[in-house]
């Protein structure tokens, strides 16, 4: 049992580190996220060369074949950074669907292109009504002949401005929220019969709304098993959902560090607020938060990933965690920022405002204790009454 | 990065499992058991049985030893998967005054004859030993503690008094604080660290009960008692020093995690049990969720403990991180011994086993868990209250 890092991931690690602190300090980002696009194109070549992209595809398909730790690993540095180029959506989410449902002859063709840095796919998969309920999925998408036309509407697609191409979640049968009948199709964002809203965020990163009207898709271009993208949809939603967890600790980081170093530096009544106890059990609490969470993101990358329950039950549980993390750290932050916490200038409120959001991603935390309760407190064995014999405490 | 278990460390895992299978005694468990339910406290046998037989199987009486004073030289994985199988079979838990407190400031800092001494009673389970710390006037404030230790010949003469001493009334011996040198120019420069047998005349213990009525805790008395200098540990006014060396071990075995993934089984399945609105408990949102919450806040520490042991067995002893632990282990304690009170409703209320109560009332599962709620308040006052614990983080960790 150990939480070191391997050779190569430590490797990986230094690489996204350095890139962080060499390219992409806080004037960079700033310069960045102000550009109607909201990202550097150039940043996306460099994480070509830096093999960045080729992370979750297959060794067969000249990817790396990386493990969740993997993805733990760049998202951590990338959280530190708050690096808005759409690595998570693009890559993580999309290129592991592609990874995991892609046949031949389509892997052949789109997984090279997107190691290149050539393509970038996103998934539309969240709609007005869905919430954080992957299976309520009313887009549409019927057949004629060897052709399917979609119509309907997705909600808050992230990096889809960015992207070449689009994986479209629709129904192929089944009712609205029925999980059998869902099939994903692969869609150049350019075609006829999709329209894009795109937006900032608030945390400055880009989404768009996507309308779909009459959209003809051939059938191969149908990504995976017509009606069963469902579980796959789960699962790499999943591992996203590990890769956010990742993302929001390394934002934790900067938010608890930051956060000491002000107190420290700041003096009132003659002395630097750190000195205060009240000031010091708040920073404490921040800092247990902070491991906490640490902590639970690895029971998450430590999990077995391949049984369903457990995978499920590691995820669901690490982001309702963190989400509370998330919350307390990031408004104590700037409460002990005090009028500085407050300021857009400052970079502290823009870490917040991340991590707020990645509490919002994939589900926040009503939605994941609900899901985890549903795993660990179904089918509990009632205790006896008239049993003698007491546990615990 | 991997938690999973090599086939060594499985192997180690069945071997306690049937260690303890065929070895803890069922007379210990049925005896307990009838303890708990009438609310009283247990015996020195029932504290000591386990210890003693633990002892005689290589050292695992006292784990954390180094294997040249007979500790079992267990690595961090050991430790954890031990502590993991004893919590699962509910084993009385083995006092940690004697084997985790005292015995490594003795191997430690103790010369050749104390280790020859005392070591051996300490693994073995014969020899029961209590803290003597806490005074009156010094909680939190240890270093102000007023006990006397008067050199006299090769004697020192003790006097004074210590307080919330845990289970004195079966101790045969208790490591004390006192003071050797009241005029030092700070409190913690006049402390000496002594052992002080139980049976040297002048000494007195007075129980005090706590509001569950039990008596764990007690004030020990010193007038006038005569102790051999030979039975101090390490140099005269060093022991703060000591002390503060053992507290860092006392902090580190208290985040008990594995207990609480036992207290929380048996929530969920009392909950499973108890009917509310027509439906059992456990199908009621809002206790869903406090027991989801209690679940997770376990796993985030169960791996803050992992990441610590992992650290540890790098070469890198307890440090103040240890604090974490103190702090969230007895939070967890206190959050289960409260779902398990509320899980049972109104049957909270009924005390058992005191001179008043004839009948058993309620189910079984019932009695006195509102005695352990009220029981383990203490554990966030303890060891260092976890106010303090933040005060030693804040100036450790932080360098605030």
């Amino acid at each position: 049992m150990h939480f070191e890092l391997t050779e190569e991931q430590t490797l990986l690690e230094n690489m996204v580190t350095a890139f962080v602190r060499d390219d992409y300090n806080w004037e960079t980002r700033e310069k960045i996220v102000k550009t109607e696009e909201g990202w550097k194109p150039e940043n996306w070549y460099k994480f070509a060369e830096l093999g960045l992209l080729s992370v979750p595809f297959s060794e067969d398909h000249g990817g790396l074949g990386g493990t969740a730790v993997d993805s733990m690993v760049v998202m951590e540095q990338f959280g530190k950074g708050l690096v808005v180029e759409p690595f998570m959506p693009s890559i993580l989410l999309s290129g592991n669907l592609i990874s995991k449902l892609a046949n031949e002859s389509q892997a052949n063709e789109i997984i090279p292109k997107i190691i290149e840095g050539e393509s970038r796919y996103v998934f539309a998969y969240a709609e007005p009504q869905s919430r954080f309920d992957l299976s309520d999925v009313k887009t549409s998408a019927t057949k004629d002949g060897d052709e399917y036309t979609l119509n309907g509407f997705k909600s808050v697609v992230f990096g889809a401005s960015m992207a070449t191409h689009i994986i479209i979640a629709a129904r192929t049968s089944g009712d609205q929220r029925s999980e059998d009948g869902i099939t994903l199709f692969l869609v150049d964002i350019k075609s006829n019969g999709i329209t894009l809203q795109t937006y900032p965020t608030i945390d400055e990163y880009r989404a768009s709304e996507v309308v779909i009207e009459n959209l003809k898709i051939s059938s191969d271009m149908v990504l995976g098993e017509v009606d069963k993208a469902y579980p796959v949809v789960e699962e790499v939603i999943d591992l996203a959902t590990i890769a956010a967890c990742s993302e929001a600790v390394g934002v934790l980081q900067v938010l608890k560090d930051s956060t000491i170093d002000y107190c420290k530096q700041r003096k009132q009544f003659g002395q630097p607020i750190s000195k205060n106890q009240a000031i010091q059990h708040k920073l404490v609490d921040m800092m247990i938060e902070y491991e906490q969470a640490k902590s639970i993101l690895y029971a998450a990358v430590t999990a077995d990933l391949s049984n369903a329950d457990e995978r499920k039950k590691a995820v669901s549980g690490a982001k309702a965690r963190i989400g509370q993390s998330i919350k307390f750290v990031g408004e104590s932050a700037i409460q002990l920022h005090g009028g500085m916490g407050m300021v857009d200038e400052y970079m502290i409120s823009h870490y917040f405002k991340r991590a707020t959001m990645l509490g919002v991603l994939f589900g926040n935390v009503d939605f994941h204790m609900k899901r985890f309760v549903g795993l660990t407190q179904s089918n509990i064995e009632p205790i006896d009454g008239s049993s003698t014999i007491r546990g615990g405490y | 990065m991997d938690t999973t278990f090599s086939s060594e460390d499985l192997a180690f895992q069945k071997e306690v499992r049937d260690f303890i299978a065929n070895n803890y005694p069922q007379s210990l468990r049925d005896s307990i058991a009838e303890k708990k339910r009438n609310n009283e406290e247990l015996s020195r046998e029932d504290l000591t049985t386990w210890h003693k037989i633990l002892g005689k199987n290589k050292g695992w009486s006292v784990p954390g030893w180094p294997e040249q004073y007979g500790g079992a030289g267990f690595t961090p994985t050991q430790k954890y998967i031990f502590e993991q199988e004893c919590a699962r079979a509910e084993c009385v838990i083995v006092a940690p005054f004697g084997p985790q407190m005292c015995a490594p400031v003795i191997y430690t800092f103790g010369n050749e004859e104390q280790k020859a001494k005392h070591l051996p009673g300490i693994l073995s389970g014969e020899v029961f030993w209590c803290q003597g710390y806490s005074e009156p006037g010094s909680g939190s404030d240890l270093a102000s503690l007023k006990t006397t230790a008067v050199k006299e010949g090769d004697h020192y003469i003790i006097n004074g008094q210590k307080t919330w001493t845990t289970l004195a009334q079966h101790a045969d011996w208790i490591f004390c604080l006192v003071r050797t040198n009241p005029d030092a120019a700070k409190p913690q420069e006049g402390i000496s660290f002594i052992l002080i047998d139980m049976k040297t005349p002048g000494i007195e213990v007075r129980p005090i009960y706590l509001m569950d009525g039990i008596n764990e805790v007690n004030e020990v008395w010193f007038d006038n008692v005569k102790v051999p200098a030979e039975n101090l540990i390490g140099q005269e006014n060093m022991g703060w020093t000591y002390a503060k060396f053992l507290l860092a071990h006392e902090r580190s075995g208290i985040a008990q995690v594995a207990r609480s993934k036992k207290a929380i089984e048996r929530i969920k399945q009392i909950a499973a049990a108890e009917m509310s609105y027509g439906e059992p408990l456990i199908q009621d949102p809002a206790f869903q969720r406090k027991i989801a919450e209690a679940e997770l806040e376990l796993t985030s520490l169960e791996y803050t403990e992992l990441r610590t042991l992992a650290k540890d067995s790098a070469g890198k002893g307890p440090g103040p991180e240890s604090s974490l632990l103190k702090i969230k282990g007895t939070d967890m304690q206190q959050k289960l011994t409260e779902l398990a009170m509320e899980a049972v409703g109104y049957y909270a209320n009924p005390h058992m086993g005191t001179s008043l109560s004839n009948e058993y009332v309620g189910p079984d599962y019932s009695t006195n868990l509102s005695g352990s709620y009220f029981n383990f308040r203490k554990a966030s006052i303890y060891g260092g209250s976890n106010e303090i614990q933040r005060n030693i983080i804040a100036k450790m960790v932080l360098g605030l």
